[in-house]
């Protein structure tokens, strides 16, 4: 019977419990899980915040899914080293587990760079896990004055899921717009001016020179009281593990179509790994959710004897703030084509008659046409783009590709 | 599995089946009372082209995006028919990003809705396959056994 460890208990690693079980419904599975609780939703913290979820429906699986796929927990451990050649795992309190196939799963921690003064900043918190979250939330109060370091994905939303909480707000980054790894200028301006209006304050284009106590000195002259400080600068994939074995390594754990590593019988899943971006034609670290369950499953099914691939990872956001939605995917390259009102900007890129990119701000609308078509890398031969570039329908394709789509089972 | 399908062909574009869809929860009263001067929030929608019309719901897919990509894990399956915990979505849109069909239609400050063929609320067939006039809409059973 093939023995299974999975390290890490993130959604990647529930899909690859799933992965493993749609094959193999036997071998013992363990999995280290750093974090004591079960897997959980992890894009719903700011939500929790929010209120506009709970501990209970956060949780990804019910609470038997672990019993229910055989699956052993060890909660509170992490990995330490993994022996290639003996397959054999060493956690942080000397355990020795054996597997016969590994995933690591292990996700990515928070990255804080040196700044000045920060060891004397009494209340600061990172904003990536259950605990963080409860932790932050603890320190809260109404009168609180809160600065964000990173007006990130995971610095907005955590302003956001704070905003009704405390008595202001303050979101800081070295870039000059809001959400700089998915937004252009313009979106970005969008954005920010709806966040203003909710009452976030923004200081962009500077950074913290130094902190004394409760106040950030920052690079542009400006003095920041505050009570609580959240870093969200960014985050960085969990590769040691691999990489102190010899495996292959970039930003992330690098990975092939089946996530299987550098290493015999290692597979990667999820935010520490690095697999192929179909936008870009290169491994790129995707650190999204859906990526992190295609992922984990597909490195399952072939850790069990199976045989999958996963070839249609891309960059995907879906973002929104107090009701305005910013949908995102692929590369922003080739020519562009723009539709814009007061309120909302859609902007396609096109190149070599394929769709590869868009930005979409307040016009989220079946936006998933268009995201299958960079996905499924579909030549715009024969679909109507000046009508597809004003809404996004199953209309712009041939009555044949309808009847395909539509017509039978997909 | 039984499935929604649209004979575009047939298709008048009268967009009656928005309009059963949003009246079928609703139950007993009539539908001109139930909708009369009300924004309806169907979960069946006619899609319009130049010479063409056709309505398009959840395709209830085999290896479905959305349950998959689903930050708060929603949507899951259950006898083939893709279906949401209401209680669970948080109006992330993460899947009208990835639905390759347009079936999810967002609601203003609502939870994520989708067609879940009417299983719970009428008898045999969904309401926008009996409603319709030109029976451009069929509940049947194309392909696959699950």
């Amino acid at each position: 019977m093939k023995r299974y460890v999975i390290i890490g208990n993130g959604v990647a690693a529930a899909g690859c419990i799933e992965g493993i079980r749609s094959v193999d419904t036997e071998g013992p599975i363990t999995v280290v899980s750093a974090e004591k609780h079960g897997v959980y939703c992890r894009p719903l913290i700011s939500y929790y915040l929010e209120g506009k979820t709970d501990l209970t429906k956060m949780a990804y699986r019910p609470a038997d899914f672990y019993e229910k796929n055989g699956a052993e927990v060890l909660y509170g451990r992490s990995a330490t080293s993994v022996d290639k050649d003996g397959k054999t795992v060493t956690l942080d309190d000397g355990t020795v587990l054996s597997y016969d196939a590994l995933c690591v799963a292990a996700g990515s921690s928070p990255f804080v760079p040196p700044m000045a003064g920060l060891d004397t900043v009494p209340e600061k918190f990172s904003f990536l896990t259950l605990d963080d979250t409860l932790a932050l939330e603890k320190a809260l109060f109404p009168e609180a004055r809160v600065l964000i370091v990173g007006a990130g994905l995971i610095g907005l939303k955590c302003a956001e899921g704070l905003l009704g909480r405390v008595a202001s707000i303050t979101v800081c980054d070295l870039a000059d717009r809001v959400l700089s790894s998915i937004l252009d200028n313009e979106c970005a301006a969008l954005m920010q001016s709806h966040l203003e209006a909710h009452g976030m304050h923004f200081l962009l284009s500077d950074s913290v020179a130094e902190f004394t106590g409760k106040t950030a000195h920052m690079k542009n002259g400006a003095e920041v009281p505050f009570d609580i400080l959240v870093l969200a600068v960014g985050v960085r994939a969990n590769i040691g593990l691999v990489k102190d074995i010899g495996g292959e390594v970039g930003r992330g754990i690098l990975i092939d179509d089946r996530m299987a590593t550098s290493i015999p019988d290692i597979y990667a899943a999820g935010d520490c790994a690095e697999g192929y971006d179909l936008s870009i034609g290169k491994t790129r670290v995707l650190a999204i959710f859906p990526n992190a369950y295609m992922q984990g499953h597909t490195a399952g099914i072939n850790m069990a004897g199976g045989t999958e691939e996963f070839k249609k990872g891309m960059p995907m956001n879906s973002i929104g703030f107090f009701g305005l939605h910013a949908m995102t995917a692929g590369s922003y390259e080739g020519d562009l084509y723009e539709e814009k009102t007061g309120h909302s900007i859609k902007r396609l890129y096109v190149k070599d008659n394929h769709l590869k990119g868009f930005l979409l701000i307040g016009c989220e609308e079946r936006a998933g046409i268009y995201t299958s078509l960079i996905r499924e890398q579909t030549p715009l031969d024969g679909i109507d783009l000046e009508l597809l570039k004003k809404h996004a329908t199953a209309a712009a394709f041939s009555v044949e590709t309808r009847r395909k789509k539509f017509g039978g089972v997909v | 599995m039984k499935r929604v399908y649209v004979n575009e062909e047939w298709c008048l574009g009268c967009h009656l089946c928005e309009y059963n869809c949003a009246f079928a929860d609703m139950g007993g009263v009539s539908m001109a009372s139930a909708l009369m001067g009300k924004e309806i929030h169907p979960r069946i929608h006619v899609e319009e082209g130049d010479a063409i019309t056709f309505a398009v719901s959840c395709r209830h897919c085999t290896d479905p995006m959305c349950m998959k990509s689903c930050i708060a894990g929603a949507i899951y399956r259950e006898d083939g028919v893709v279906k949401i915990r209401r209680e669970r979505c948080v109006s992330c849109f993460t899947c009208v990003l990835v639905c390759p069909y347009g079936a999810l239609t967002p609601v203003e400050g609502s939870p994520m809705q989708k067609c879940e063929l009417c299983l719970s609320n009428t008898n045999g067939k969904p309401a926008c396959v009996t409603g319709c006039p030109n029976h451009a809409i069929v509940y049947e059973e194309r392909g696959e056994s699950l």
